[in-house]
């Protein structure tokens, strides 16, 4: 069965306990968020998710969406769902109040998004699609199309889009063909077709935003000719409700593997009215101010099935009984042991566990530095934290996406034969994470990012905002009684990272396909040592609560074995990593094309 | 009119409650609290008069730790106007909580009380009663359904066999049933607001109530186990079975 409840005692430790949250309120625009309302919040949001989000995951799933005649239906309960969801003023949770939003840091929302995409992610992606046209628009937009298009959109009973991809193009934006013609009123006339477009089309909201790239009439070649435009379904009327239907149609729905709740749609553009967004030519710039916070949603994305799948594990592991513990009978009044007895089953348990516990801590630092770029009023710490914000984005995205299916997968494991059918629901969990490692640019393309613009960005810069912090950390803590035989392991991990880095920067140089060759591996070894350093750090604040934890002693104790599994048992996988890392591309380019 | 709505902060619904070691009650630290579903229930009811323009002010009370606040809050971010925590960190029996909140009544001049029929940790299902017994008021318990009528409550009752709809003079209790509506969510915003909302600090001592327990807890027990059954052979021992050792046809 599919088994969630919102995390709310380790998010209240992340948040309060490990990033601290009294420091948040110092922040512009944070005046009111003190911890009891961040725990007011979290649990009113904890409620709606499982009361009426989760029960919809697998009827979203068995359902899907429908499509007719251009009309996208979602599946049953989703429009009672969202309505519930809008009126409660969740939607527009992270968006200015200028707009109508409440403005709460990312330290906070961070944790409500993992709680919907563990909840139920096809409907999660819905209200993320707008807040990533929102926050396009809110950066690049006129004042007049804000003002029009915004405080609707913030509400929720308008949607976004983002229209990237064409049949023809995917990765490579520079192929893109959909033109743009003016038409002298400011607006222009858009015409192309796109596909893979999430929230296309539906019956969620009155009126749908897409954002769309396309080229102006003699726009330079590859992505320095692209442009954004802004084209409503329906186009406002000076009222400001939705008038004439605009020249966008959704031509179909793909069927897919997983996420059956969300309408991935086909949509065609003909002559369709729009208004530019941002300057002309320089429509990637303004895609990827949404791109970059989509990418770290589509990071909370892993966490939060990884979350679920977790739970659900842990519920089955417990109720399944097969067989006798190898130390002989634990429960000998039942006619077996719960498979929870096993050393294998808690090898998958505690990894799931500790991938899932590190994630969110290493997304709450994240999120703070979110918050610092963009509400600190000290100018060195904004570009310090936009530094490590940029540096981690890709980590963030490919990391966790790929924990997360792991951690599904491995859930199906728990489950044995029972996994595979459809009617625990836990293989939903496995055919719902497989896209995150896809989309908003691959992990493949993630790694290439790190890689190749991340790492030489300013000179390394970038690298000094996780380098440093993490250095001194250790060095402060080699001779801590407690955390010593943590601190020695990821001592060693750090090594690595800082070795396999000079090694990229030095081969990849000279070729680029050395980098390209490294860059996944050097990826998740990035990622394994960011998680062990968040699991320290972790067990350095269990360490010093435990004593006088009156009552939750064993929420601390539980946190010290995590690390110690984590650091004992996941985080040796660094040195394999490295391993693969210097060995470099000669065996893996080794055959011809024609060979393969 | 104004509204007053008792609020109790329990084990929440979904704990699964654990005895204390040495039998003296169940395991309350650490574990999460929450409103009692039934007062959550009259909050929403209140509020639904306020909304319909027939309640001006809803005021909800609390009595409890200083943790119960955070009860309050939830009332207020459900809508309510304003709180009363009457702090105290003893157990309050219902008819202490009834005499409180016949002081608190005095004081504030409610036209309706409404409050949940029982609380889910100790069930008693007294205090409304009490409360309204102590007043000389009407009431209209188990309410599946409440309509004001002028000067008068229409309440109907959940009752063995069927409903009972009668009509109580305002001022009156009324105490919810599960069926009366099903309560929101408080909206983020409110959420937001709620922390600005007042809540008074009061005491039984100043209202000159003595909560002192009138009834003592001998000792507190998890049910016994479920006995392990028989597999009977065919439907005619079944039916035997049933008629001889079970005597329940």
């Amino acid at each position: 069965m599919q088994t969630y409840q919102p995390p709310l005692r380790d998010m209240r430790f992340v948040l309060h306990e490990l990033h601290g949250s009294d420091t948040l309120k110092d922040m512009k625009g944070c005046e009111d968020i003190t911890p009891d309302l961040i725990d007011a919040v979290l649990e009113e949001a904890g409620k709606l998710v499982t009361e009426v989000l989760a029960p919809l995951n697998p009827v979203g799933d068995a359902e899907g969406c429908k499509y007719e005649n251009g009309v996208v239906r979602t599946p049953t309960g989703f429009k009672d769902a969202y309505k519930t969801y809008v009126e409660g003023g969740w939607n527009g949770i992270a968006c200015d109040p200028e707009w109508g939003g409440q403005g709460l840091p990312a330290s906070v929302t961070k944790f409500i998004e993992e709680m919907m995409c563990s909840a139920n992610l096809s409907f999660g992606l819905y209200p993320g699609l707008t807040h990533g046209a929102y926050q396009a628009i809110v950066s690049h937009a006129p004042q007049e199309l804000k003002e029009r298009f915004l405080p609707k959109m913030v509400e929720g009973i308008w949607s976004g889009t983002m229209c990237l991809t064409e049949p023809h193009c995917g990765t490579d934006l520079g192929l893109l063909r959909t033109k743009a013609e003016p038409q002298g009123d400011g607006s222009y006339k858009i015409t192309g077709s796109k596909i893979f477009i999430s929230a296309g089309e539906h019956d969620l909201t009155e009126n749908i935003i897409h954002l769309v790239l396309a080229r102006l009439p003699n726009a330079p070649k590859g992505v320095k000719g692209i442009s954004l435009f802004l084209v409503p379904k329906f186009l406002p009327k000076e009222d400001g409700t939705p008038g004439p239907r605009n020249g966008v149609l959704c031509t179909g729905i793909e069927h897919k593997m997983g996420l059956n709740g969300s309408a991935t749609c086909q949509l065609s553009l003909d002559e369709a009215t729009g208004w530019l967004v941002g300057e002309p030519h320089k429509g990637m710039r303004a895609m990827f101010t949404m791109m970059n916070s989509e990418r770290l949603s589509v990071g909370t994305q892993g966490l939060g099935v990884g979350e679920a799948a977790y739970q659900s594990a842990v519920a089955y592991a417990k109720e399944r009984l097969q067989g006798r513990a190898l130390t002989g009978a634990k429960y000998p009044d039942k006619p077996a042991d719960p498979i929870i007895v096993h050393p294998d089953v808690r090898r998958s348990l505690m990894t799931m566990r500790a991938y899932n516990e590190g994630c969110r801590a290493l997304s709450g630092w994240v999120a703070r530095n979110l918050d610092l770029m963009e509400r600190s009023n000290d100018p060195e710490e904004r570009q310090n934290a936009e530094d490590f914000t940029a540096l981690m984005t890709p980590i963030v995205k490919a990391l966790f996406t790929d924990l997360g299916f792991t951690n599904a997968s491995m859930g199906v494991q728990v489950y044995g034969g029972h996994g595979y059918i459809r009617d625990h629901g836990v293989e939903q969990y496995v055919r719902d994470a497989r896209i995150a490692m896809i989309y908003e640019g691959t992990n493949g393309v993630q790694a290439l990012d790190l890689v190749g613009r991340k790492l030489p960005a300013h000179m390394g810069r970038y690298l000094r905002s996780f380098f440093h912090p993490v250095l001194a950390y250790i060095d402060s803590k080699l001779d801590d009684e407690n955390l010593g035989p943590l601190v020695g392991p990821l001592g060693k991990a750090f090594g690595a990272l800082q070795l396999a880095t000079g090694h990229i920067a030095e081969k990849g140089l000279k070729d680029p396909d050395e980098a390209g060759a490294a860059a996944t591996d050097y990826l998740r070894l990035f990622g394994l040592v960011a998680l062990g350093y968040m699991w320290v750090r972790m067990a350095d604040v269990a360490f010093q609560k435990r004593a006088e934890a009156n009552g939750e002693a064993a929420f601390y104790e539980a946190k010290i074995a995590t690390a110690r599994f984590y650091i004992d048992r996941l985080l040796p996988e660094v040195a394999g990593l490295w391993g693969s890392i210097k060995a470099g591309k000669a065996a893996m380019m080794a055959l011809d094309d024609a060979a393969f | 009119m104004k509204v007053l709505v008792p609020v109790k902060r329990v084990v929440d619904y979904n704990v699964k409650v654990r005895v204390k070691s040495d039998g003296t009650g169940v395991e309350l630290s650490h574990v999460k609290m929450s409103m009692n579903p039934f007062d959550e229930i009259a909050v929403e009811e209140a509020l639904r008069l306020k909304e319909a323009g027939i309640a001006t002010e809803v005021v909800a009370v609390s009595i409890g730790p200083a943790q119960a606040s955070e009860t309050l809050r939830t009332a207020l971010a459900m809508g309510a106007d304003r709180g009363i925590l009457v702090k105290t960190d003893a157990t309050v029996e219902p008819l202490a909580v009834a005499k409180i909140l016949k002081a608190v009544i005095a004081e504030e001049a409610p036209r309706l009380v409404i409050l949940g029929k029982q609380a889910i940790d100790d069930d008693a299902n007294q205090t409304g009663q009490m409360l309204a017994a102590l007043l000389g008021w009407g009431q209209g318990t188990f309410a599946s359904k409440v309509v004001i009528d002028g000067d008068a409550v229409l309440v109907t009752r959940e009752i063995d066999g069927g409903a009972q709809t009668v009509r109580l003079a305002l001022p009156a209790i009324v105490t919810t049933d599960l069926r009366l509506n099903e309560p929101r969510y408080a909206s983020l915003p409110n959420i937001m607001k709620a922390k600005k909302k007042p809540i008074d600090e009061k005491s039984p001592d100043g209202y000159g109530v003595d909560v002192a327990p009138r009834l003592k807890v001998l000792t507190t027990a998890e049910p016994a186990g479920r006995k392990a059954g028989v597999k009977v052979g065919s439907v005619s021992e079944l039916v035997a079975k049933l008629k001889d050792e079970a005597g329940v046809i």
